[in-house]
C-alpha cells in the first residue's frame, strides 16, 4: 500500500463554526469507502477566514489548498484528484503559500498559523519554536529585558504602552512576598477581533513561550492566562498544550534542566467585557467583582495578590519568542516611526474576504479594505468602518488613506486598538449604532464611576429621543455635553472612551441624526 | 440539567473541597458548579461562604456581576446571539429579532417546553464569518434566520430522541 496522503482540516473556532468538524469525519469515511489511505491532521487556521473550511494536501510542491469546501463537495473532490492535488476543482485556490492574501503578508507573529499541529511539540521545535526560551536561559533578567526594549514592541491590547519599560518596572520592583507573577490578558472583548484566538489555537506553544521568557526575565515562577469564556476552542487547545509543554519539560520545574521554574494555569472569565481592562481582570483573577482599580499604583508595582505583576495582551507575549530568537533589532526593522514591528489586522463584519493579515505598520485602511478585502459581503457600497473596537470611532471614506500606525490614528482622533476592522455597507444606520455604543456600556461597565454609569443610561435615552425626532437640536447638545462629562469624567476608558464612537458618528454622519431614524437605512 | 435538588448541594460540596485551595478559587469555583448543575443553586451560596471565610453577601455580589453565572436552572440547551458590531454589519438585529420571535422568549428567557434558553452574548471571535451564534459549546458561523430555524429543530429532534 502506498504511504497515506496527509490532509489538513483546522480545528480553528471560524473553520468548525463553518463546518469543518463534520467535515473532517466525512472526508475519513469516504477516503474509507474509496480505499484511499489518508492521515487527516487538524492544524490551526491560516487565518484566510472567507475559505474557511479550508482544506489543505501535501503534495510534491507544497501543500494544495481547497476551500471553502462543504459536504457537497466532498464526492467531486475526490474524483477530481484532490488526494493527488489535482488542480482542476473549481475550490481549488492553488499552492496555499501562493494566495496572494497570504504570501503579501510580512508574519512573524503568525509564522507557524495553520502550518503545524497546534499541540505537536514536534512541529513547533521543527519551525523554530523554543528557540527564543533557549537564548532566555543564557541571559539573566536584565539582557531579557533590554532585548524586549531593543524591539520596540509597544502592547498590543490597545494602549499601546512600551512592554520593555513594563518588564524594566517589575524586574526592578521588590515583592515583599518574593512572589511576581505573569498575567496574559486574553479577554480579548473588541468586536471584529480574533487575533489572541488564533495565536491560542494555531500556536499555543508560542504564547507559552513567551510568557515563560517574560516569568525568566522579571523572576517571576507564576503565570495565569485570564481567557475568556466565550472561547470554548481555546481553552481546550490551550489546556492540552500546556500538559503537553509540561510533559516534555518545557514548563513546570526545572524547565528545560535550568533549575528555573514557570508554572501556568488557565482561568476563564465569565462574559464581562470590562475584565478586560487589567485592574479589573485582577479583581477577577483573585475571585472579586471585576471593579476597576484606581491607579496608581500600577499592577507592575501592586498587581495581582499585591504582588508585582506584568499584565500582557496575548500578542505582546506572542511576538517575544521571536525577538528573542531573531533578535530585538529584526524586529524593530519592520514598521515606521514610533510603531515598530508589525500588528495583525482583522477584518471582519461585512466584508468579502474576511481573515488575518499581519503586516508591518504603515499600510493604509484602504489597501486593506480593498486589496485584502475585497470590498464588502454584500456587494454595497461600504459606508463606514470602524476600527479599534467598540470604543473606537467610525470613519468615513474620507479617512480611509490614513496610514494604520499609532500616530497617524491618534492624529485623526481614532485609535488602532487591537486591530480590529469592523465594515459596514450603506445600510447601516449611524444613530443605530451610537445608541448602541451607549447600551453596550450600559450593560458592560464596573458600575464605579457615575458618568459612565448613569451617564450611558442618559445617553441612550437622548439618542433616542434624537431618533425619534423629539427636539433634535437640545437633545443634540445635551448628547454632546454628556459625552464630554463622560471623557472628562470617567475612571477607566469604558467610561471615558465610550463616545468616540458616539460623536465620530455625529460628526462624520451627520444626515443619519438628522431625519427621523424610520428613514434611515439603505439608501441608493 | 434537571439534577433533583438533594442532589445539588453534595455536588456543590465536591467542587468547593476539590478547589477552594486555588489562589482566588472563587470563579474556578463558580464556574465548575455552573459546569456540573447548570447554574448555581442560591442554597451553595453559604457553603462557598464558609469555605473561603467570606460572606454570603460578597459571593451573591461576585455571582451577580457576572453575565455568565445564573441562579435559576437554564434550558436543556443554550442558545446565544451575538449582538456585537461585526455580527450587526450582517444582520445580527434581523437575526436577534427573528430568534427572540421564533422562541416565543427574550433575553435569559426559557422556552415553555424548557428546551431552549436564549442569552445575548459580545463577540464570539467568529467575526469574519458573522453574523454568530453559540449553541452550547459550539459556535456556528453565518448565521440566516433560516440556518437559526434548522439549528432549533435540530435541538429539538435532539431532544425527542432522548424522551
Ligand atoms: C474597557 C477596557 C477593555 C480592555 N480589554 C482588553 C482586552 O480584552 N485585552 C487586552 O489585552 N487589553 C484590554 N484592555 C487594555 C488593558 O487594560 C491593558 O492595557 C493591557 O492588557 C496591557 O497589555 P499590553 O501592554 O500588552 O497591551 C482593555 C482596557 C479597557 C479600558
Ligand atoms: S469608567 Fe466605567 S468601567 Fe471604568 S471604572 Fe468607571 S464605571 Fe467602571
Ligand atoms: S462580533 Fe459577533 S462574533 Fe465577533
Amino acid at each position: 500500500m502506498s504511504s497515506p496522503v496527509t490532509i489538513y482540516i483546522p480545528r480553528d473556532t471560524t473553520a468548525l463554526a463553518m463546518g469543518a468538524e463534520r467535515l473532517a469525519e466525512e472526508i475519513a469515511a469516504e477516503a474509507a469507502k474509496r480505499g484511499e489511505s489518508v492521515e487527516i491532521i487538524r492544524n490551526g487556521s491560516r487565518g484566510l477566514f472567507w475559505l474557511e473550511p479550508l482544506i489543505e494536501v501535501d503534495t510534491l510542491d507544497g501543500r494544495m489548498a481547497y476551500g471553502p469546501v462543504d459536504s457537497q463537495a466532498i464526492d467531486s473532490l475526490f474524483d477530481q484528484g484532490f488526494l493527488q492535488g489535482d488542480t482542476r476543482h473549481p475550490l481549488c485556490q492553488g499552492l496555499t503559500e501562493a494566495i496572494p492574501y497570504l504570501k503579501k503578508q510580512q508574519r512573524l507573529t503568525f509564522a507557524r498559523a495553520g502550518i503545524t499541529d497546534p499541540v505537536s511539540l514536534a512541529d513547533y521545535q521543527q519551525l523554530d519554536g523554543f528557540n527564543g526560551l533557549k537564548k532566555a536561559l543564557q541571559l539573566d533578567g536584565q539582557q531579557i529585558v533590554d532585548e524586549v526594549k531593543a524591539s520596540g514592541l509597544r502592547g498590543r491590547g490597545g494602549a499601546a504602552f512600551p512592554t520593555g519599560i513594563k518588564w524594566q518596572t517589575v524586574l526592578d520592583a521588590v515583592s515583599p512576598k518574593n512572589q511576581k507573577y505573569i498575567v496574559c490578558n486574553a479577554d480579548e472583548g473588541d468586536s471584529g477581533t480574533f487575533a489572541d484566538r488564533m495565536v491560542m489555537e494555531a500556536d499555543p506553544f508560542m504564547l507559552i513561550e513567551g510568557m515563560t521568557i517574560a516569568g525568566l526575565a522579571v523572576g517571576a515562577d507564576q503565570g495565569y492566562i485570564y481567557l475568556r469564556s466565550e472561547y470554548p476552542v481555546a481553552y481546550q487547545i490551550l489546556n492540552e498544550a500546556i500538559a503537553n509543554a509540561e510533559a516534555a519539560g518545557f514548563l513546570g520545574d526545572n524547565i528545560l534542566n535550568s533549575g528555573k521554574n514557570f508554572h501556568l494555569e488557565v482561568r476563564l472569565g465569565a462574559k464581562a467585557y470590562i475584565c478586560g481592562e487589567e485592574t479589573s481582570l485582577l479583581e477577577s483573577l483573585e475571585g472579586k467583582r471585576g471593579m476597576v482599580r484606581a491607579k496608581p499604583p500600577l499592577p507592575a508595582i501592586v498587581g495581582l495578590f499585591g504582588q508585582p505583576t506584568i499584565v500582557n495582551n496575548v500578542l505582546s507575549l506572542a511576538a517575544v519568542p521571536y525577538i528573542l530568537s531573531q533578535g530585538g533589532q529584526a524586529y524593530a526593522d519592520y514598521g515606521m516611526g514610533r510603531s515598530l514591528g508589525t500588528l495583525p489586522f482583522q477584518l471582519a463584519g461585512n466584508i468579502k474576504r474576511g481573515g488575518l493579515i499581519e503586516l508591518a505598520f504603515g499600510v493604509t485602511l484602504r489597501e486593506l479594505l480593498e486589496e485584502y478585502g475585497g470590498g464588502t459581503f454584500s456587494g454595497r457600497p461600504m459606508r463606514a468602518v470602524q476600527v479599534g473596537g467598540p470604543l473606537c470611532a467610525y470613519l468615513p471614506e474620507s479617512q480611509w488613506d490614513t496610514p494604520m500606525d499609532y500616530e497617524s490614528f491618534q492624529a485623526i482622533g481614532a485609535a488602532l486598538g487591537h486591530g480590529g476592522i469592523v465594515v459596514f455597507d450603506d445600510t447601516v444606520d449611524m444613530s443605530a449604532q451610537a445608541r448602541f455604543s451607549m447600551e453596550f456600556c450600559v450593560a458592560e461597565s464596573c458600575g464605579k464611576c457615575t458618568p459612565c454609569r448613569i451617564g450611558s443610561t442618559r445617553g441612550v435615552e437622548v439618542i433616542d429621543r434624537i431618533r425619534n425626532d423629539e427636539n433634535r437640536a437640545a437633545n443634540m447638545e445635551l448628547l454632546d455635553d454628556l459625552c464630554d462629562t463622560m471623557i472628562y469624567g470617567s475612571l477607566c476608558a469604558m467610561g471615558g472612551m465610550t463616545p468616540f464612537p458616539v460623536q465620530s458618528a455625529v460628526k462624520h454622519f451627520p444626515e443619519d441624526f438628522q431625519q427621523p431614524a424610520h428613514n434611515n437605512g439603505a439608501r441608493s | 440539567m434537571t439534577a433533583a435538588k438533594e442532589q445539588l448541594l453534595p455536588v456543590v460540596s465536591d467542587v468547593i473541597a476539590d478547589l477552594n485551595h486555588k489562589p482566588g478559587a472563587l470563579l474556578p469555583i463558580l464556574h465548575e458548579i455552573q459546569n456540573r448543575l447548570g447554574y448555581i443553586p442560591p442554597e451553595s451560596v453559604p457553603l462557598i461562604a464558609e469555605s473561603l471565610n467570606q460572606s454570603r453577601a460578597d459571593i451573591h455580589g461576585v455571582i451577580s456581576f457576572y453575565h455568565q453565572f445564573r441562579s435559576t436552572a437554564p434550558g436543556k440547551h443554550t442558545v446565544e446571539v451575538c449582538r456585537a458590531e461585526a455580527c450587526q454589519a450582517m444582520g445580527s438585529r434581523q437575526l436577534e429579532a427573528h430568534a427572540k420571535a421564533t422562541l416565543g422568549v427574550d433575553y435569559h428567557g426559557t422556552t415553555s417546553d424548557n428546551n431552549i434558553t436564549l442569552e445575548e452574548v459580545y463577540c464570539l471571535g467568529n467575526c469574519a464569518c458573522s453574523p454568530s451564534v453559540r449553541i452550547n459549546d459550539e459556535i456556528v458561523g453565518r448565521v440566516t434566520p433560516d440556518k437559526f430555524d434548522q439549528l432549533i429543530d435540530g435541538l429539538r429532534s435532539q431532544t425527542l430522541e432522548v424522551l
